[in-house]
């Protein structure tokens, strides 16, 4: 059983951002007044952390982009009520948006604040919501939402190899913030597979993890930057 | 125990006058208190229908005055069962006029208190979901079972010792008797139904106990079985127990002050019962501060960062006026009012009450909201300021549970009255026999 694993490298990440909007075309995202957003209610699944180091003026602006970590040992998961989040055999920790009930103790027990809540009935760009994508179920109002590894195109993926009886290749199953990425920082893939870039590249020395002291095992993998600060 | 009027009967007869006479201050108070309960139901209904987003809570402030209130509610619901329960078990003659009270105060809060989850759901149409496909490892699922199980103990344990009263209503006549007289059960006081009675009582004040402290346990499972800094702490559990029989008694204190004097029953309440309660509260405000001390030093003292972050943004940040205000209300206050006998008195010990309470709530409130609006990771530290529809259903609730009570007072008699009447018949013997077999010599040796 393959488990899904990304590996972002903040080297060659420019923060530009394409991540978060691919993610948000492509995942059928609401999108949410600027009043709203400021209030603590935009919807991003691929965030990007920022923070300002250093005092005026030799400030530096640090850019992490935050997807779902994909916990092995999810403590959301563990919390839900009724079920509605739970991790699969292939590690993607999914949502059943039908399911939920909106108690958001997932949100509140996720150490690193990944999910989102639709405060609305969702809306979407003009005219865009009857074009959205259609592999994407979308969400209503009052369920919680979160990253999937863009999970309907693991679907895919499979199906296409069920059909041509084989494995899945390295690089077949990628999400949407890794094919839109510019400066090539997002590594997606088998993590338990020795030989791909994945399972390489955590090998690395410069990888370290969010929540690593939490047991929670994130199987989002960071290679630090190779400049000072 | 006679069933038809008697002497003794006439001479409670201050307690039954509020079951046949309304007055007009009853009438006003219970429409203003309806008026805000209404206000209340209609902002809920928006918020189904418009969604969450009506309310103050947001990204990373995923909880707010629903659950703060959740807990606060079943805080207090503790007064009552417990208190009661205890006080029957210790023998303590001076619960007799005490312990009614205490537990309407229970099942009315606790109705409220458990319906505050479904008043934070995102979903409320698919509760079922709850029994459909609920999971039990979840504690809220913990939680949903311990309340339910508290809910029934604790009101067949309010039920059970009015039956007598009930008869003695339905004898009297007069209005409902086809109610009073379903609801007696064909009581006529006979030994061998006080025997069942007293039995069936004791089995489930001693049952009632552990359900009551299960209960404020779980919900502080919910917190502390996350990872969050701030709230996995290992000493939540009897933290919140403290916490709620300590906010319990308080708000038994107000209630019974309130009611004394709405109803005239100066006779029943004495100063002395509001003496002892206040010593009770006195005990409980200063385990409380070790509590709170306790959790507090550790975590300064091993100063993990999250951690300390956290207990900086309660000790100097943001929430620096709610945390000292608590610290003021739950301790310094009542233990000034409650230490002097000079301040010692229904004024004083009714702003204690208050003061109690009010910190109680803080504390739910600071253990609530700090913990989630600072994110472990880089991320914008969260505000949380509630709207108005959230203060509409905080208010809805606490005119819910008064209008509960007022209601209650209008069908039943608040202060036991066949306690209050075996408390002359038999206490009064029972107690000199039992001081006697305390005492050296003559019937020592029974225990």
């Amino acid at each position: 059983m393959p488990k899904w694993a990304m590996v972002i490298d903040l080297d060659k990440c420019t923060g530009c951002g394409a991540c978060s909007v691919a993610c948000k075309m492509e995942n059928n995202i609401p999108i949410v007044d600027p009043e709203e957003a400021r209030n603590g209610r935009a919807m991003v699944w691929m965030d990007m952390m920022t923070t300002v180091e250093g005092d005026y003026p030799n400030t530096h602006v640090k850019r992490v982009p935050k997807p779902c970590f994909h916990c092995d040992d999810p403590p959301c998961t563990l919390v839900c009520p009724v079920g509605a989040t739970y991790r699969n055999p292939e590690g993607l920790v999914a949502q059943i948006y039908h399911r939920c009930i909106g108690c958001r103790y997932c949100m509140a027990a996720c150490p690193f604040t990944a999910k989102s809540f639709n405060w609305y009935d969702p809306k979407w760009i003009e005219g865009a919501s009857d074009v959205g994508n259609p592999d994407v179920s979308r969400r209503m109002v009052g369920v919680v939402e979160k990253c999937s590894f863009c999970s309907h195109r693991l679907q895919k993926v499979k199906e296409n190899a069920d059909i041509e009886d084989r494995q899945i290749r390295d690089g077949e199953y990628v999400p949407a913030c890794l094919e839109s990425c510019p400066a090539d920082a997002i590594v997606f893939g088998d993590i338990e597979n020795r030989d791909s870039d994945v399972s390489r590249l955590s090998r690395s020395y410069r990888v370290y993890r969010y929540g690593e002291d939490l047991g929670v095992k994130p199987k989002v993998y960071y290679l630090a930057r190779r400049t000072g600060s | 125990m006679k069933t038809k009027p008697t002497a003794a009967q006439d001479r409670d007869e201050a307690l039954f006058r509020p079951i046949y006479e309304t007055g007009t201050g009853f009438y006003v108070a219970f429409g203003i208190l309806g008026i805000i309960f209404l206000w209340a139901l209609y902002m809920y209904v928006t918020q189904v229908w418009f969604g969450l987003g009506l309310t103050g809570m947001n990204q990373p402030v995923t909880w707010g005055f629903y659950i703060v209130n959740f807990v606060f509610f079943i805080g207090i619901s503790h007064a009552g069962t417990l208190i009661s329960a205890i006080l029957r078990l210790s023998k303590a003659e001076w619960r007799r006029p005490i312990t009614r009270m205490a537990e309407v105060i229970t099942a009315i809060v606790l109705a409220i208190g458990g319906l505050h989850p479904i008043l934070d759901l995102g979903r409320p149409d698919r509760m079922l979901n709850l029994f459909t496909a609920g999971r039990l490892q979840s504690p809220l699922l913990w939680d949903v079972t311990s309340i339910t199980a508290y809910f029934t103990a604790s009101t067949v344990y309010l039920y059970l010792p009015m039956i007598p009263d009930i008869a003695r209503i339905r004898d009297r006549g007069g209005k409902l008797t086809w109610l009073y007289s379903i609801m007696a059960w064909g009581w006529t006081g006979t030994e061998h139904q006080q025997r069942v009675l007293n039995r069936a009582i004791n089995i489930l004040m001693i049952m009632v106990i552990p359900i009551a402290i299960s209960v404020h346990t779980v919900i502080s499972y919910i917190f502390s079985m996350t990872l969050q800094p701030g709230w996995h702490s290992t000493i939540f559990g009897p933290y919140f127990v403290v916490g709620a029989i300590f906010s319990g008694i308080a708000a038994l204190m107000i209630v019974m002050i309130a009611f004394r004097r709405a109803y005239h029953l100066e006779e029943y309440l004495k100063e002395i019962h509001f003496r002892y309660l206040s010593t009770l509260l006195l005990i409980m405000s200063i385990i409380w501060f070790y509590f709170t001390f306790s959790e507090y030093l550790t975590g300064v003292f091993g100063a993990e960062p999250h951690e300390m972050h956290i207990i900086m943004y309660k000790f100097t940040g943001p929430f620096a006026f709610y945390f000292w205000g608590m610290v003021l209300c739950n301790f310094v206050l009542p233990l000034i009012i409650l230490s002097f006998r000079r301040l010692r008195t229904i004024k004083g010990m009714f702003i204690a009450s208050v003061a109690v309470v009010i910190g109680m709530w803080l504390e739910r409130l600071i253990i609530v909201v700090p913990s989630l609006a600072n994110p472990r990771l880089d991320l914008p530290a969260g505000i949380y300021v509630p709207t108005i529809l959230e203060w509409a259903l905080f208010a809805g609730g606490i005119s819910a549970f008064v209008m509960g009570f007022m209601l209650f007072s209008k069908f039943f008699p608040l202060i036991s009255i066949w306690e209050i009447e075996e408390g002359r018949t038999h206490g009064l013997r029972e107690v000199e026999e039992r001081i006697h077999s305390y005492l050296p010599g003559r019937g020592a040796t029974s225990s």
